[in-house]
C-alpha cells in the first residue's frame, strides 16, 4: 500500500512538473533591431514568470509573412505569439483568426497608446494586436549641404519645393545625389512611397465604387512627378533601391535628401553607422495639393492566433513586451533613444525628446496619420500607403513592378498607367468588387 | 616553330590556366561570403567594396549568442543523414528489381517517378501541412525526414539504377549458383561492386537534404529547425545585416563542404563510373 501511495505521489508530482513545463510559448518575429532586442531582454520576463518559457522563431519579413499565413489559415497552431503588421491585423482579425486583446492587465494603460495606431490594429472597435513599435514617414536632409547652397528647408515642404532643392543639390560628379527614394518593386517597398506621393497630389487607389483611378489626372501628375524626380536627381540604379539601400547611401553621405520611414531616424543619427550623423535635419514628409495621406502609418504588433493552446500566457507576454515597464527596461539597459518608438504617449517624455532629435517630427506625423481618411477625396478603403483588402498584396506588387519599369525607362509613364489601370480593374473584377 | 613537345606543354598550360580560372570563378562567391563574414556591418555595406579591413569574429559570436548554432546544426545532421539512410534503404531494392528483372513497364515507371520532381512544391504545401498537423508532426524532425526521403527518392532510384545496369548479370548468377541467398547476393556481391556509385548517390542525397529550404522553413518552427531556417532568420528589410548573414551562411555550408572535401575521391569515382562503356 505504502509503495502504491509513493508511486501515486510521484506520478502526481511528475504531472505537476509536466504541466509547468508545458507552458512553452513559441514567439514568431521579424529580424529587425527592436525585435532582436526584445528577444534578448525577454529573459527578464522568463525570470519574472518562471512558469513560462519562450521559444523564438526569427524570420525575414517576407518569409515570416508566408509562414504565418500558412499556419493561421490551416489553424496549424505552431505559434502562440505572432509579430504582424497593420495589414494582417485587420484582415485576420476580421476573419476570426486572432484572439481579441481584452482584459489586459490594469497597469497596461491602453489609453496611453496612440489612437491612430490602436485604430489601425482594430476591427469594428475590437483590438486584435498590441503595438510593439509604429512608424510614419518623414523627410531627412543634409543641413550642411543646405547651408552651403543657401537653401532653407520649410517645416512642411511641398514636393515641388523638394524637386527644386534636389535640382540644386544634385552633383553626380561628386557622388552626391539630389534625392534618394524607394524604387524597388513591392507593395511594401516602392508602392508605400509612391502611394503617399499620389495621396499628396490628391490621387486615390479606388473611387467609392472600387473603380481604380490610375487613368485620372491626379495619378498622371503624381506618377510623372515621381519618375521624373527620381530619374533626374536620384542615384543611378534607383529602381533597385529599397529602404536598406537608401539607408546605406544616405549614411555614406551620398544623398542630399531622403523621404522614408521615421524608424531610420535612430540609424542616420547613430555615429557608429552613419558618416553624416551630426549633419542630418528632419522635417515632415512632403505634401502637394493636400497634406492628407502624405505620410504613412505602419506598426509591428504582437497578436495571438485563436489556434494557440496557451492564450493567457501568450497575452501575458504580449502585454509585457508592449508595456511601459518594457520601455523602462530598454531605457535602462540600452539607452532611452532605443525605446521602441511610436506607440505610447508616455515614451515621448523630455528625456527621450532630448536624446532623439527626430522624435518631435516623428511624433507629430504619427498623430496626424489617419488611415480611415487617406486622400482628399472619399475612399471605400482603410490604409494610407496600402489598401486593407486581401487582394492588395498581389495587386500592389504588380503595380510596383510597373512603376519600377517606368523608372528604368522600359515603359513611358502614360503607357504604364494605362497598363496598371487595366490589370487592376481586371483583378478587382475577378475578386468580385464592388462588394 | 614549336616542337611537338613544346606544343604539348603549351596545351597543358592553357588547359591548366583555363581550369584554374573556372575553379576560381566558382569559388569566388564562397570566398566573398567568407570575407564579408569577417567584416563589420558598415564595412560590409560600403561602396565600393573594401578589400582591406580589420577582420572581426564578432558576427560569429553574436550568432552563437543569439541563436545557438549547434542546435540547428544537429537538426541538419540528423535530418539529412536520416533521410539519406531511409532513402537508400528503399532505393537499393527498387533499383535492383528494375535493373535485373526488367519488365516492359520499367522504363515508363522510371520516367513517371522522375516526373513527380516537376511538381512545384508550393502546390502541395497546404495538403502536406494539414497532414502533418493531423498526425501531430509539425515542427518534428520525423516529418522532414519523410518528406526529404520522398522528394529525393526518384533521383536516388535513377542513379542507383544506372550503376546497377553496368554490372554484368553473370556475376550475380554465379553467386546464385554458389548457393547465395538474395540477401547474401545483395550484401556480399552487389553492394561491394557498386560501392563508388552508391557513395556518390548518398553524398548527393545528403547535399540535397542539407540545402533544402522550402519544406524546412514551412514545416518547422523552433524544435526541428535546421540550418536553412537559421539563415532565413538573419536577413532583414530594415537595418544592416550582410555581415551576419554571410557569417551564418558560412557556418551553414562549412560542415557539408568539409564532408564533401573528405569524400571527394568517392564522389569523382562515382560520377565517372560507367562513363566509358
Amino acid at each position: 500500500m505504502k509503495a502504491l501511495n509513493l508511486l501515486l505521489g510521484t506520478a502526481c508530482m511528475a504531472s505537476i512538473a509536466l504541466a509547468q513545463a508545458a507552458e512553452t510559448l513559441t514567439v514568431a518575429t521579424v529580424n529587425n533591431a527592436d525585435m532582436i532586442r526584445m528577444q534578448r531582454l525577454s529573459k527578464t520576463f522568463e525570470q519574472q514568470n518562471p512558469g513560462i518559457k519562450l521559444n523564438w522563431v526569427v524570420l525575414e519579413e517576407n518569409v515570416l509573412r508566408q509562414r504565418l499565413t500558412t499556419d493561421i489559415a490551416t489553424q496549424g497552431g505552431q505559434f502562440d505569439v505572432l509579430t504582424i503588421g497593420m495589414y494582417e491585423a485587420s484582415l485576420w482579425g476580421d476573419k476570426g483568426w486572432l484572439a481579441p486583446m481584452k482584459d489586459l492587465p490594469e497597469d497596461y494603460d491602453l489609453d496611453d497608446v496612440f489612437r491612430s495606431v490602436r485604430e489601425g490594429l482594430s476591427v469594428d472597435g475590437t483590438l486584435y494586436a498590441l503595438p510593439f513599435y509604429a512608424e510614419s514617414s518623414m523627410t531627412y536632409y543634409r543641413t550642411d549641404l543646405f547651408e552651403q547652397a543657401g537653401l532653407d528647408m520649410p517645416e512642411h515642404p511641398t514636393w515641388t519645393q523638394i524637386a527644386e532643392f534636389a535640382e540644386k543639390l544634385h552633383k553626380p560628379g561628386e557622388d552626391q545625389y539630389g534625392i534618394c527614394l524607394r524604387g524597388k518593386a513591392g507593395w511594401g517597398e516602392n508602392m508605400a512611397l509612391v502611394t503617399t506621393v499620389a495621396n499628396a497630389f490628391g490621387a486615390r487607389w479606388f473611387d467609392e465604387k472600387w473603380q481604380p483611378e490610375f487613368d485620372g489626372p491626379e495619378w498622371t501628375k503624381a506618377a510623372n512627378f515621381y519618375v521624373d524626380l527620381l530619374s533626374k536627381y536620384g542615384p543611378p540604379g534607383a529602381s533597385s533601391n529599397g529602404f536598406n539601400e537608401n539607408l546605406a547611401l544616405f549614411n555614406s553621405g551620398k544623398c542630399a535628401m531622403w523621404v522614408d520611414a521615421t524608424v531610420a531616424g535612430s540609424f542616420v543619427t547613430d555615429t557608429s553607422q552613419s558618416k553624416v550623423a551630426d549633419k542630418v535635419g528632419f522635417t515632415f514628409a512632403p505634401q502637394e495639393d493636400t497634406d492628407k495621406g502624405s505620410a504613412w502609418l505602419y506598426s509591428w504588433a504582437l497578436a495571438i492566433p485563436t489556434s494557440s493552446q496557451q492564450k493567457d500566457a501568450a497575452k501575458q507576454f504580449a502585454a509585457w513586451a508592449t508595456s511601459k515597464d518594457y520601455a523602462k527596461l530598454v531605457a535602462e539597459t540600452d539607452g532611452v533613444a532605443n525605446v521602441p518608438p511610436g506607440t505610447r504617449e508616455s515614451t515621448y517624455n523630455d528625456e527621450y525628446m532630448a536624446a532623439a532629435p527626430f522624435a518631435k517630427i516623428a511624433l507629430e506625423s504619427l498623430k496626424q496619420a489617419d488611415p480611415a481618411s487617406p486622400s482628399a477625396k472619399p475612399v471605400p478603403y482603410v490604409g494610407i500607403q496600402l489598401v486593407t483588402i486581401p487582394e492588395f498584396q498581389a495587386i500592389g506588387t504588380q503595380v510596383g513592378k510597373m512603376f519600377a519599369a517606368a523608372l528604368t525607362g522600359q515603359m513611358p509613364v502614360e503607357q504604364m498607367l494605362t497598363a496598371v489601370q487595366q490589370s487592376t480593374t481586371r483583378e478587382m473584377k475577378r475578386a468580385g468588387y464592388p462588394k | 616553330m614549336l616542337t611537338l613537345k613544346q606544343s604539348r606543354r603549351l596545351n597543358t598550360l592553357v588547359v591548366g590556366l583555363f581550369a584554374w580560372a573556372i575553379a576560381l570563378l566558382l569559388f569566388f562567391p564562397i570566398f566573398w561570403m567568407l570575407l564579408t563574414s569577417l567584416k563589420t556591418e558598415i564595412d560590409a555595406f560600403a561602396t565600393p567594396p573594401q578589400l582591406i579591413f580589420t577582420p572581426t569574429l564578432e558576427n560569429y559570436l553574436q550568432i552563437q549568442d543569439r541563436s545557438g548554432y549547434f542546435k540547428y546544426a544537429w537538426n541538419s545532421v540528423t535530418i539529412s543523414f536520416g533521410a539519406t539512410a531511409l532513402g537508400m534503404l528503399i532505393a537499393i531494392p527498387a533499383a535492383y528489381s528494375m535493373a535485373f528483372y526488367e519488365t516492359k513497364r520499367t522504363k515508363g515507371t522510371l520516367l513517371w517517378m522522375l516526373s513527380t520532381k516537376m511538381l512545384p512544391p508550393v502546390g502541395v504545401l497546404v495538403p502536406i501541412y494539414l497532414l502533418a498537423k493531423q498526425f501531430g508532426m509539425l515542427d518534428s524532425r520525423a516529418v522532414l525526414i519523410i518528406i526529404y526521403t520522398l522528394i529525393n527518392l526518384p533521383i536516388l532510384v535513377w542513379m542507383i539504377y544506372t550503376y546497377f545496369k553496368d554490372i554484368p548479370r553473370d556475376i550475380l548468377e554465379a553467386a546464385r549458383m554458389d548457393g547465395a541467398t538474395l540477401m547474401q547476393e545483395m550484401v556480399r556481391v552487389l553492394l561491394p561492386i557498386s560501392k563508388g556509385g552508391l557513395a556518390s548517390t548518398m553524398l548527393l542525397s545528403l547535399i540535397l537534404c542539407w540545402n533544402e529550404a522550402f519544406w524546412s522553413l514551412n514545416l518547422t518552427s523552433s524544435n526541428a529547425a535546421p540550418l536553412t531556417a537559421l539563415i532565413a532568420s538573419y536577413s532583414s528589410p530594415e537595418g544592416l545585416f550582410w555581415a551576419k548573414l554571410s557569417a551564418v551562411s558560412t557556418l551553414a555550408c562549412a560542415p557539408i563542404l568539409i564532408f564533401g572535401w573528405i569524400s571527394q575521391k568517392q564522389l569523382v569515382r562515382g560520377l565517372s563510373f560507367g562513363a566509358v562503356k
